[in-house]
């Protein structure tokens, strides 16, 4: 279980969010909504580690994530780069990835080839467009067995085939107990019964002009 | 395979596809040594006293020219982020990232650098002395150069930031390795040195990683 206990960040002498509280229950997603700029990405990264709160704490299993022995080992973070070295091919691209969280690598090929990118194994990521990096990117939701995903924009430059696919694979996930925080503007690939809600309003009155 | 034998495959096959990586630095290097005769004169006995002092010096700098690259490509596309999001993150991921640092940059200097030293007409005992500082002491600047790198990832241009940074920490290094060599050249013994080199390397390889780590983390907020 996550749980986060009154965040609260500011940025450039504005309040991003203040008190910000909510707890994720194996099998539930959390849609965190909110306009451009309203801090999304900065409360993922908070939620994964890689940034601090100005106040507040997050817990995993009753422990702060910082001194929690296995939050790495049960998070799944794609931010909003996509970790995807260009030079690199996508299986290269993934062997390494997957070496890196402890997910098995023996299936990349056949995972490659379930999201579309037959053919493409050995051509650099840097040739492949767009969509088919952010599909290399994705395709370690297929590779890991991490209970907790926290992705940033999952669905930017996908077509409608390959977010289809993410949307069962989503439903698997939370069906296996599986937890997910996700900032998207497509809320609707998310099952509705049980995903909650966060919107991040802009504290800062001016830009609410 | 291990995380740390994957990270050293993976730098390998980037050296591969991006040559200029490696290239550049080891270019600089011998353009350096092979300006210097033309810029001092000819005459043997000056190029071989000043050869050693003037071959570690083009390989500092070679190796400060090839540090801004170090951390930036991962910083930019996120494997950053993902290599300190590994359970794995800590001292071992990032002494793998700069041990194939020193491998793909500092070893091909020094295999030429003997070639370097013999054109110049460098003496025997110098020569091996030079060789023996720079193989001893070299492992300590990719470590301390890591540390800048770190530090400076967050910083747009960060090249002449990272030389300030690091060229202090580089001069004690030079310093010492420099007296070795000067020791050999008069047949006087020079081990007092190198260990002292050695000590300089082993205390970058034990502590550099831990303050690299931390200055990643500081970067990538």
């Amino acid at each position: 279980m996550l749980e986060a206990r009154r965040l609260s960040l500011a940025r450039q002498s504005r309040q991003l969010f203040s008190d910000v509280s909510f707890s994720l229950e194996p099998g539930h997603a959390l849609l965190l909504q909110g306009r451009n700029g309203a801090g999304k990405t900065s409360m993922l990264r908070i939620l994964a580690g890689l940034a601090r709160p100005d106040e507040g704490q997050i817990c995993w299993n009753g422990t702060a994530i910082s001194q929690s022995d296995n939050y790495l080992q049960s998070l799944l973070y794609l931010g909003h780069h996509a970790a995807v070295n260009t030079e690199l091919s996508p299986t290269e691209n993934l062997r390494y990835l997957s070496a890196l969280h402890d997910d098995d690598s023996a299936s990349i090929d056949d995972i490659l080839c379930a999201v579309g990118l037959a053919g493409y194994e050995d051509v650099p990521a840097g040739q492949l467009s767009a969509g088919q990096q952010r599909r290399i990117a994705l395709s370690r939701l297929w590779l890991s067995n991490s209970p907790l995903w926290i992705l940033d924009e999952p669905l930017t430059a996908l077509d409608v085939k390959a977010v289809a696919g993410l949307e069962r694979r989503f439903k698997q996930h939370l069906d296996d107990g599986g937890m997910l925080i996700v900032t998207t503007h497509q809320p609707a690939i998310l099952p509705e019964s049980v995903t909650q809600r966060l919107e991040l309003a802009a504290l800062d009155p001016e830009a609410d002009s | 395979m291990s995380p740390w034998l994957e990270t050293m495959r993976r730098e390998t096959l980037l050296v591969m596809r991006k040559k200029s990586d490696v290239l550049n630095p080891l270019v600089f290097y011998l353009l350096v040594i092979s300006l210097f005769p033309l810029g001092v004169g000819p005459a043997p006995e000056t190029l071989a006293r000043i050869a050693p002092g003037v071959i570690w010096v083009a390989i500092l700098l070679s190796v400060m020219l090839s540090l801004e690259r170090l951390f930036r490509d991962d910083y930019r596309d996120g494997s950053l982020e993902q290599m300190l999001l590994s359970p794995h993150a800590g001292a071992g991921l990032v002494l793998a990232k700069i041990a194939s640092h020193w491998l793909m940059i500092c070893v091909p200097m020094l295999v030429l650098s003997p070639l370097a030293a013999l054109l110049m007409g460098v003496s025997l005992k110098a020569l091996v002395a030079m060789m023996l500082s720079l193989l001893v002491a070299t492992p300590a600047l990719s470590m301390i150069g890591a540390v800048g790198a770190a530090l400076t990832v967050g910083v747009g241009r960060s090249g002449v930031l990272l030389s300030l940074l690091i060229l202090p920490l580089f001069i004690p290094v030079l310093i010492f390795a420099t007296a070795a060599i000067d020791a050999a050249a008069m047949s006087l013994p020079y081990l007092g040195q190198l260990a002292l080199l050695a000590a300089f390397s082993v205390a970058a390889i034990t502590l550099a990683p831990f303050a690299v780590i931390a200055a990643l983390k500081i970067g990538v907020q």
